[in-house]
């Protein structure tokens, strides 16, 4: 096998399963010194082949090796990535190849990620951006002036004309103030400062770049970050890399996954016992859990973070996606100036937000910001130096935020298909949210919320006892267990609910309410025999 | 901190007086960098914090001439490597493709030459549901990674290189991080640290410092054109015993700030050294496309250490990193790069791709441009005239830049400055006064910090100071992108001569 691997590779061919080793073949001026080292490729699982004996290849000699790499590394996961995506690319390989399985496609049903789902590009946005980056377009008639008169503005600001250019760190000038006047207007209002707005690549980048100025301390008095459970993975992984304290606050699936304040108190509580307690995470609507905070609630929290002294990190990137009714999306900002200066004079809050949800779901694009709020200054400069040093987020990226906090006005051109697009992407998703919820809850031996936003349901499985010890024979997550087993046999790939952390002895999945609807309906009624099935196959 | 918060004033001071300046002012003849200087990202820059240096207060600057009408009408910005930002133009073929795949109609528009159209449309059927705003996969869009591997094999002259060790990320700084990441800890007695040249670009150095890793400075020699030497790697490495465990070697060829390329035989040093020494080799050729000096040649280090055979070709760990933000395409803003992991032991590869998808991906644009970069038009494509012409200018700017710059410079009394054999920048050593360094010193600042806010303040040019890179003590240097179009290098060079003789004047 390995010849026929060292024939591809000199073929320039490209390698078809990631699970069978990587051959490098370092060729030598001198014919007779060819060796061939071989190192695995990720696959999340085991190695198939036999490890080669190390010394004589060297392996066991690294300079970075598991003694000597960094611990850190070593707590960090992060499940919406993790081995079942790894093992639904190996599984969607093998379709190619012609392996025979039970089904023709892999769903990708685990990660938000709406365009690849099928969702359609928001016109507007596109065209913005495709004249900023060959702005000779600028003389084809085919574009609406209003999309022209945007992209010219955007690259009269950058530098040179160019979003080749660097921005500065924080980004572009006046898409700062864009996204102030945005909030602004979101907010009925309240004052938003450009200068407290930093751009960044996607939300996520934000997120760890805020978690980083928040962690010191040593032992007991290092820091300590409440986030929710479940939470989204991104949080655990970047306290894990930072050696933060996680402190776990639970939400309450009985009560629609809703975040109930004496929860907070408990956990902060015992918390304060190891850990110095600094920044409160909030994420709504909800990721994994779908739920959309009341305004009481948000008014609770903020006490609570005012009470404990806690930095409040607040995560708005579903800010659009809220579909039930009666529901509401009331941002952090506005709440907490709306309960007056007490509050809004001294609850340090940060607000995050994206370009790859909503209406638009332009992930790849890497757009997002924060608003800080009431943020030492000191610190503000900190904060300043800290984003300098990844130079600049992506500046299509900061085109396309700048376009979705600055849409196309009644008067203009590209109104009235903008309007259009963005009410039917949300219309579609409030429909399959309801589907959703409804299909899932008539499987015995499964339990959903409703999915009041975001992007995803997260319904709770009753597993059998046989199940659950055939799972940890196996050294799985019971849950775990059921979405591998459910990845072979159908094809849909989810998450399972430990990726994200539940109450012990439950058992979840997270999934996308994304899929085309025809191919929603599919994907539920497949989720629906496979659950019945399994049940069976281990009661 | 209060120096920060002094230069923060400063810098906001200076911006709202260029904003006064800039709105009187008629269109200009090259691109005004001002936001760069608004945002006082160099100055900022300069006044680390880490480093000990009292800033004035806004009251006591007596640098800054209040109300005098300036003898410039625009500022230019040559302290940072941004290419468009300086005035080059983008490539036509890269921005058409982009275009294209942003907004996919294009590819039935009749505007687009037919390869462009093509390629737009395989990158689409590359990404998943066929638009760039979908995720990728965190190493890169698994075609990319491949075109990304055939480019190094094929500049390696059949070196392979597999597209499972090539990760991508918003920019090479971004894999630099993350590469980082794997290698320091703070749990062991001793902090980690990394050999770092001296001089190195500030934000290098501000990345250890964030991870909490020891620099551990190693010179360049400045008389032999900024070479690197072993025996000065020795040494360093020798003085960081018992201050910290020294993990990993940090290379920058072709050199920035210095301009200088290494030979091969240079390199073969470099990597036995890190063999013996057992150091993890990181190799920064984001330069790798201007290298244009006389009897030098871009060699990669992971050719050299493939050639080099085994034992050291396969045990020699080497992480290699390249950009699309430099070389021809010159597209920072569009962060594009990649790093090549080389000989990492297996179990770590795994890590290496948890720690990569906490990124979660490189932007698309991004990854789109390095695509680019590895599979330019070839001869016989629509678009191969173009893009030949369109390279053969911004090499013909770079050439003459790299020529006559030094020669410029060292024709100024008080400046030498080494032949420049690739990148995109001089670092030209200012002998200053010694009544300026004493004057520098009441005013609480780096000589050479000093000299650039006069520069920038007098005549309107913005370099970057030599204590920003590092130097030896008692020498003082500035540092110049010469990837500018020539005419306005000719403009720079003209006031920073005036500049520099008026200055002599002053202190002499």
């Amino acid at each position: 096998m390995a010849i026929s691997l060292v024939e591809k590779y000199r073929n320039g061919c490209r390698p078809t399963n990631p699970r069978l080793p990587i051959v490098h073949i370092f060729f030598s001026h001198r014919p007779h010194a060819q060796k061939l080292n071989i190192s695995w490729a990720i696959s999340g699982t085991e190695c198939e082949l036999q490890k080669p004996n190390m010394t004589e290849n060297g392996l066991g000699n690294r300079v970075l090796n598991m003694d000597t790499m960094n611990p850190n590394v070593k707590r960090v996961e992060y499940a919406v990535r993790g081995p079942i995506v790894q093992r639904a690319l190996q599984i969607e390989k093998e379709l190619k190849e012609g392996v025979e399985k039970p089904f023709t496609e892999v769903i990708k049903a685990n990660i938000g990620d709406a365009h690849a789902m099928g969702q359609k590009p928001i016109t507007f946005l596109r065209q913005v951006v495709a004249l900023c980056a060959y702005p000779d377009l600028l003389e084809d008639d085919k574009f609406p002036e209003d999309a022209k008169n945007r992209a010219r503005r955007i690259l009269q600001a950058c530098g040179g004309g160019s979003i080749g250019a660097y921005s500065a760190s924080p980004g572009i000038e006046i898409i700062r103030q864009d996204v102030a006047k945005y909030i602004e207007k979101r907010d009925g209002g309240i004052p938003s400062n450009p200068d407290s707005i930093y751009l960044s690549t996607g939300a996520s980048d934000a997120i760890v770049t805020m978690l980083k100025l928040l962690t010191s301390g040593e032992g007991k008095n290092r820091t300590g970050v409440m986030i929710s459970i479940p939470q989204y993975p991104l949080y655990s992984a970047a306290l894990a890399e930072l050696a933060a304290v996680q402190i776990s606050y639970y939400l309450d699936e009985d009560k629609c996954w809703s975040l109930d304040v004496n929860e907070l108190r408990r956990a902060v509580k015992a918390a304060r016992e190891h850990c110095n307690p600094r920044a409160l995470c909030i994420i709504n609507p909800g990721n994994p859990t779908g739920q959309v905070q009341s305004r009481q609630c948000i008014e609770d929290v903020i006490r609570f973070a005012a009470e404990e002294h806690l930095f409040l990190m607040a995560d708005e990137v579903y800010q659009d996606n809220v579909y039930a009714e009666g529901c509401q999306f009331h941002s952090f900002k506005k709440v907490l100036f709306e309960m007056g200066p007490e509050y809004s004079s001294v609850v340090e809050l940060v607000s995050f937000h994206s370009t790859s949800k909503c209406f638009m779901g332009e992930c790849g694009f890497r757009g997002g910001y924060m608003e800080v709020v009431n943020m030492d200054p000191e610190v503000k400069l900190q904060l300043t130096k800290l984003v300098s040093v990844r130079l600049c987020p992506p500046i299509p990226g900061q085109a396309l935020l700048d376009l979705v906090v600055n849409p196309p006005q009644p008067d203009e051109p590209s109104y009235a298909t903008f309007i259009k697009e963005r009410t039917a992407n949300l219309d579609i998703l409030a429909e399959k949210a309801k589907m959703t919820e409804q299909v899932l809850n008539t499987v015995p031996g499964i339990h959903c919320n409703p999915v009041q936003g975001a992007m995803y349901t997260f319904p709770r499985l009753s597993l059998p006892e046989k199940a659950i010890n055939a799972a940890k024979e196996k050294g799985q997550a019971p849950d775990m267990f059921y979405c591998m087993k459910l990845l072979e046999e159908t094809g849909i790939c989810l998450v399972p609910g430990s990726g994200f952390g539940q109450r012990d002895g439950t058992y979840h999945f997270r999934m996308t309410i994304l899929p085309a609807t025809e191919k929603l309906k599919v994907v539920l009624e497949k989720i629906r025999e496979f659950h019945k099935r399994f049940t069976e196959e281990f009661s | 901190m209060e120096n920060l918060i002094a230069s923060s004033g400063e810098a906001k001071r200076l911006n709202s007086r260029m904003a006064n300046r800039h709105s009187h002012r008629h269109q200009n003849r090259v691109a005004v960098r001002a936001h760069h200087v608004q945002t006082g990202m160099w100055l900022a820059q300069a006044l680390e914090p880490n480093r000990s240096r009292s800033v004035p207060s806004p009251h006591n600057n007596s640098w800054e001439p209040q109300g005098v009408r300036k003898p410039y009408m625009d500022v230019i910005d040559v302290s940072w490597g941004d290419p468009h930002g300086g005035g080059v133009k983008p490539l036509t073929f890269v921005r058409q493709v982009l275009a294209a795949c942003i907004y996919p109609e294009l590819v039935e528009s009749d505007k687009l030459p037919v390869d462009v159209k093509q390629r737009a449309q395989s990158l689409l059927s590359a990404c998943d549901g066929g638009s760039v705003g979908s995720y990728t996969l965190s190493g890169g869009i698994s075609y990319i990674q491949c075109s990304v591997s055939n480019f190094i094999s094929r500049r390696d002259g059949g070196v392979p290189s597999s597209p499972e060790n090539i990760f991508m990320t918003s920019g090479s700084q971004r894999s630099l991080m993350l590469v980082l990441k794997l290698l320091v800890h703070n749990q062991a007695s001793l902090p980690a640290g990394v050999l770092t040249a001296v001089p190195t670009y500030s934000s290098f150095k501000m990345m250890l410092q964030r991870l909490g890793a020891a620099v551990v400075p190693y010179y360049l020699d400045e008389e032999q054109g900024w070479a690197m030497e072993v025996e000065e790697l020795r040494r360093a490495l020798q003085a960081s015993k018992g201050v910290c465990n020294t993990v990993a070697l940090y290379v920058i060829n072709p050199g920035n700030p210095t301009g200088h390329v290494q030979s091969r035989k240079c390199i073969e040093k470099v990597i036995r050294f890190a063999a013996e020494e057992r150091l993890f080799l990181m190799a920064d050729e984001v330069y790798q496309e201007s290298v244009f000096g006389e009897g030098s040649e871009f060699v990669s280090y992971k050719k050299v250490l493939s050639e080099m055979g085994p034992p050291l070709s396969h045990t020699v760990e080497l992480a290699s990193f390249h950009s699309a933000s430099k070389g021809f395409m010159g597209e920072c803003g569009l962060r594009g790069g990649y790093v090549e992991l080389v000989n990492l032991d297996p179990a770590i590869m795994k890590y290496a791709y948890t720690i990569f998808s906490t990124d979660i991906c490189a932007p698309v644009t991004g990854q789109l441009a390095l695509e680019l970069m590895a599979n330019p038009p070839r001869p016989g494509d629509p678009s191969y005239p173009v893009y030949t012409q369109e390279t053969q200018s911004i090499r013909a700017m770079l050439v003459h830049n790299m020529n006559w710059v030094p020669e410029f410079l060292n024709n100024i009394p008080g400046i030498s400055c080494q032949p420049m054999m690739g990148g995109a920048f001089v670092f030209p050593r200012l002998y200053l006064p010694q009544a300026a360094i004493e004057k520098a010193k009441v005013v609480g600042m780096q000589p050479d910090l000093w000299y650039c806010k006069r520069l920038l303040e007098e005549a309107g040019v913005c370099v970057g100071p030599g204590c920003e890179y590092g130097q030896k003590e008692g020498t003082h240097h500035i540092r110049l992108c010469v990837m500018t179009p020539v005419e306005t290098m000719e403009e720079v060079l003209k006031r920073l001569k005036n500049f520099h003789l008026h200055f002599l004047k002053e202190f002499s």
